[in-house]
């Protein structure tokens, strides 16, 4: 098995995901010694196993770029309890997720520039999916003053953000965006107006049922419109998170319709959950954004269906039994996502939303390329980062079998399909699904 | 029987019935010369309050002890930065002193649910935030089918802040099982978003809303609602919202007028109209909530063999 000693493998016998192309085919693909893609498509080997390499026979199932997941609380430094770059490293790696961005809402937030250096050296100790780390676009995250944009960018950071705080004030804002501007740098906001976001899950018949303090669903529409708006002003990259919302999906297809530069990304709940998943009080489904509608829910699947959602992140963040078994109003929001994302994004594919090449450009190559990282994509030396997996294997969602260290997961219990068999970083086998690969 | 009385939605019309029927039975224990039953003699009844309540910890323990049980009283003060944090601390102590039920009262709204969830005993919610309190929505049933012979039918009008009330959530469910017709009576502000969707007309002025009313119940509106961004002012809300003999010409004549306590005389109700023995029966909803008190208590906790028996015929009952 590959296994990094630095030779070349062939992977044969695949169906081979190609989200740039738009391919799904059987197929191979070699890779280098050095950790690349060699060569690949469906007429490579077509005359059978290459003799003298390794080879493996992926018995037909999906070869697919690794997933690059945008949005990734982990509670290292800080609340080390919760989640280590570690353990995210292992449950990204479950998960099939070969590159990961690193929110910056950490104690201490990422604010400085020797914690993005701390994060990727991390990252080459862990030596598992890739790390990277977004800088803070405020100083510790509080709205009002910008962070070193430019030195942390310097240092590494890959995109701004002040991760689930919204930035209300549109001034500073203003001057956020501009500013990112002269570097080049992406803003990432979470577009939720906060005066209208203080409730604890969707506004609307369950919440006054509940008696819960609701936020308004168009607190994100109200926010979108606003940071178009400046983004209009002053030209700068622009990145919405978490779209939850059917009028803020509308709001991202308009503003694309007339040729503004943004893109947006939205998260697994969103598509697959709707607020009824709260109901009961259940703690482990409380979530920022809240979840919404069933409308909201379908316009999302829509969205990611016609384009119109650029990107599928899987908002993993961790908490522990602590945070969760409170009072629903007390409880902390999140859920972790990484070892679910692949297979609650392969819902679309088995409900006949999308194929499997248009859900890979949403989990790996569109992501990859709006934040300018190596992976994501089939192309000749490119890093091979690569997820194998089988669509079609059924299994519940358990959390006790979580690599992540808390399993405060919304789709427990649930039945699904679909799970990594193996990944695959820079041709190193980060992971085997040591119950269904290798078969027999 | 349910095993906790978490909150009205939910319950059966047979439910709700039995435990009016028993809560009657109560009422003459309660007016008797020597009020004490012996039915949950021996049993330890905890009232747990997480929010400071006098009226209703008096009540349920003045129920309890007249039915004979060992009542303790526990108020648990939360600091407001980790409320919450002791609740299933808190629960599993007295869970281990095995108690025969816990009475409730939390600032949260779920959390009785929650700490049911962990408890061996039975769990009555005293009030639990802006969700439920489905003893007053009982009491408050009791009150009215003595006074007017049934509920079905019946327009009820409650006005006020029912955002923030539980007591007019429990009362919806409660009033919409058994029948009658209900309206909510708020200025939008304080109109909860959706409510249309339990099933209640939504009125924004007291004079459609308390046009040819059965009933008019009024909710107290929290201080810190007073002023700032739901209402203007309290002369303001009291001009448009509050209840008066002139606001109240538009009910049908023998209309009642009920108030879940305390309350606050010239802000959601006139002292003409509260003190109006003819038309007010505020002092009977006190009267009637230790009888409903002493029939939950009775139903969970001590009487069940009776409880089923009587209503096992009218099924709902699990």
């Amino acid at each position: 098995m590959a296994n990094g000693t630095g030779a070349p493998v062939a992977y044969i016998n695949a169906r081979l995901i190609d989200p740039v192309a738009g391919t799904d085919q059987p197929g191979s693909l070699l890779v280098g010694a050095d950790g690349k893609i060699a060569d690949f498509g469906s007429s490579l080997f077509a005359s059978g196993a290459p003799w003298g390499i390794e080879t493996v026979d992926c018995q037909r199932h999906c070869l697919a770029p690794g997933i690059v997941d945008l949005r990734v609380h982990t509670g290292e430094p800080g609340e080390e309890h919760k989640e280590t770059l570690d353990t995210a490293g292992q449950a990204a790696a479950a998960g099939g997720v070969t590159s990961m961005c690193v929110l910056p809402d950490t104690d201490p937030p990422f604010d400085d520039a020797s914690l993005i250096e701390f994060v990727h050296r991390r990252s080459r100790q862990v030596r598992l999916s890739k790390m990277y780390a977004y800088g803070a676009l405020t100083m510790d995250l509080q709205g009002e003053q910008l962070a070193e944009l430019g030195l942390l960018q310097e240092a590494g950071a890959v995109a701004f953000t002040d991760a689930d705080r919204p930035l209300g004030n549109a001034q500073i804002m203003r001057r956020a965006l501009y500013y990112a501007k002269s570097f080049g740098a992406l803003i990432v906001h979470l577009p939720q107006e906060p005066t209208l976001s203080t409730g604890h899950m969707n506004s609307g018949e369950l919440a006054t049922r509940l008696g819960l303090a609701g936020n308004h669903r168009l607190a994100e529409a109200i926010m979108l419109e606003r940071d178009l708006r400046l983004v209009e002003m002053t030209g700068a990259r622009y990145h919405a998170s978490k779209i939850s919302t059917e009028e803020g999906v509308e709001v991202m297809r308009r503003a694309k319709a007339r040729g503004l530069n943004v893109t947006c990304d939205t998260a697994p709940h969103y598509f697959a959950l709707n607020e009824i998943a709260v109901g009961d009080y259940r703690t482990f489904a409380k979530v920022v954004p809240p979840l919404r509608g069933e409308n909201d829910r379908r316009a999302i699947v829509e969205g990611l269906r016609d384009g119109t959602i650029d990107c599928i992140v899987s908002d993993h963040r961790p908490q522990d039994v602590e945070s969760k078994r409170l009072p629903f109003a007390m409880a902390q929001p999140g859920v972790v996502g990484l070892e679910t994302l692949l297979p609650v994004s392969l819902e679309l594919y088995h409900n006949q939303h999308m194929t499997l090449p248009a859900i890979w450009q949403r989990l790996a190559s569109t992501p990859a390329k709006l934040f300018g990282l190596p992976g994501g994509r089939f192309e000749k030396g490119a890093p091979a980062d690569l997820v194998l997996f089988d669509p079609d294997v059924a299994w519940v969602v358990d959390p006790e079998q979580f690599s992540s260290k808390t399993g405060n997961t919304a789709f427990d219990e649930r039945p699904t399909q679909g799970r990594a068999l193996m990944t695959v970083v820079d041709g190193r086998v980060i992971f085997r699904d040591a119950r269904l690969w290798p078969p027999g | 029987m349910p095993r906790h009385l978490l909150g009205i939605e939910g319950l059966s019309v047979a439910t709700i019935a039995a435990l009016l029927d028993l809560s009657e039975s109560y009422i003459d224990t309660s007016r008797s010369v020597v009020k004490k039953r012996d039915v949950l003699a021996g049993r330890t009844i905890i009232n747990l309050f997480f929010e400071a309540s006098t009226r209703t910890r008096t009540s349920f323990e003045v129920a309890a002890k007249r039915l004979g049980a060992d009542v303790v009283n526990m108020e648990v003060q939360t600091s407001s930065t980790r409320k919450g944090e002791t609740l299933l601390d808190t629960a599993m102590t007295l869970n281990a002193m095995l108690p025969d039920a816990l009475v409730v009262r939390h600032q949260d709204s779920g959390a009785v649910n929650l700490l049911s969830q962990k408890v061996n005993c039975a769990v009555i919610n005293g009030g639990d935030g802006q969700h439920e309190h489905p003893t007053q929505a009982l009491l408050d049933a009791l009150t009215i089918r003595r006074r007017k012979g049934r509920l079905q039918g019946l327009t009820v009008a409650i006005c006020g802040d029912v955002l923030h009330s539980r007591v007019a959530r429990s009362n919806i469910h409660l009033l919409n099982i058994m029948g009658a017709r209900v309206r909510v009576v708020a200025p939008a502000t304080l109109m909860p978003t959706e409510v249309e969707r339990l099933g209640v007309e939504p009125h924004f002025s007291m004079k459609s809303g308390l046009k040819d009313a059965d009933i008019v119940m009024m909710l107290r509106l929290q201080t810190e609602r007073m002023s700032g961004s739901f209402v203007p002012t309290v002369s303001e809300y009291f001009r448009f919202f509050g209840l008066d003999a002139e606001k109240l010409r538009v009910a049908k004549p023998d209309v009642l007028v009920m108030h879940p306590g305390p309350m606050n005389r010239g802000v959601e109700i006139d002292s003409a109209v509260a003190d109006d023995l003819q038309r007010s029966v505020i002092h009977e909803q006190v009267e009637m909530g230790v009888a409903v008190r002493m029939a939950c208590l009775d139903a969970l906790v001590g009487g069940l063999r009776n409880f089923d028996e009587r209503t096992a015929d009218a099924g709902g009952m699990h």
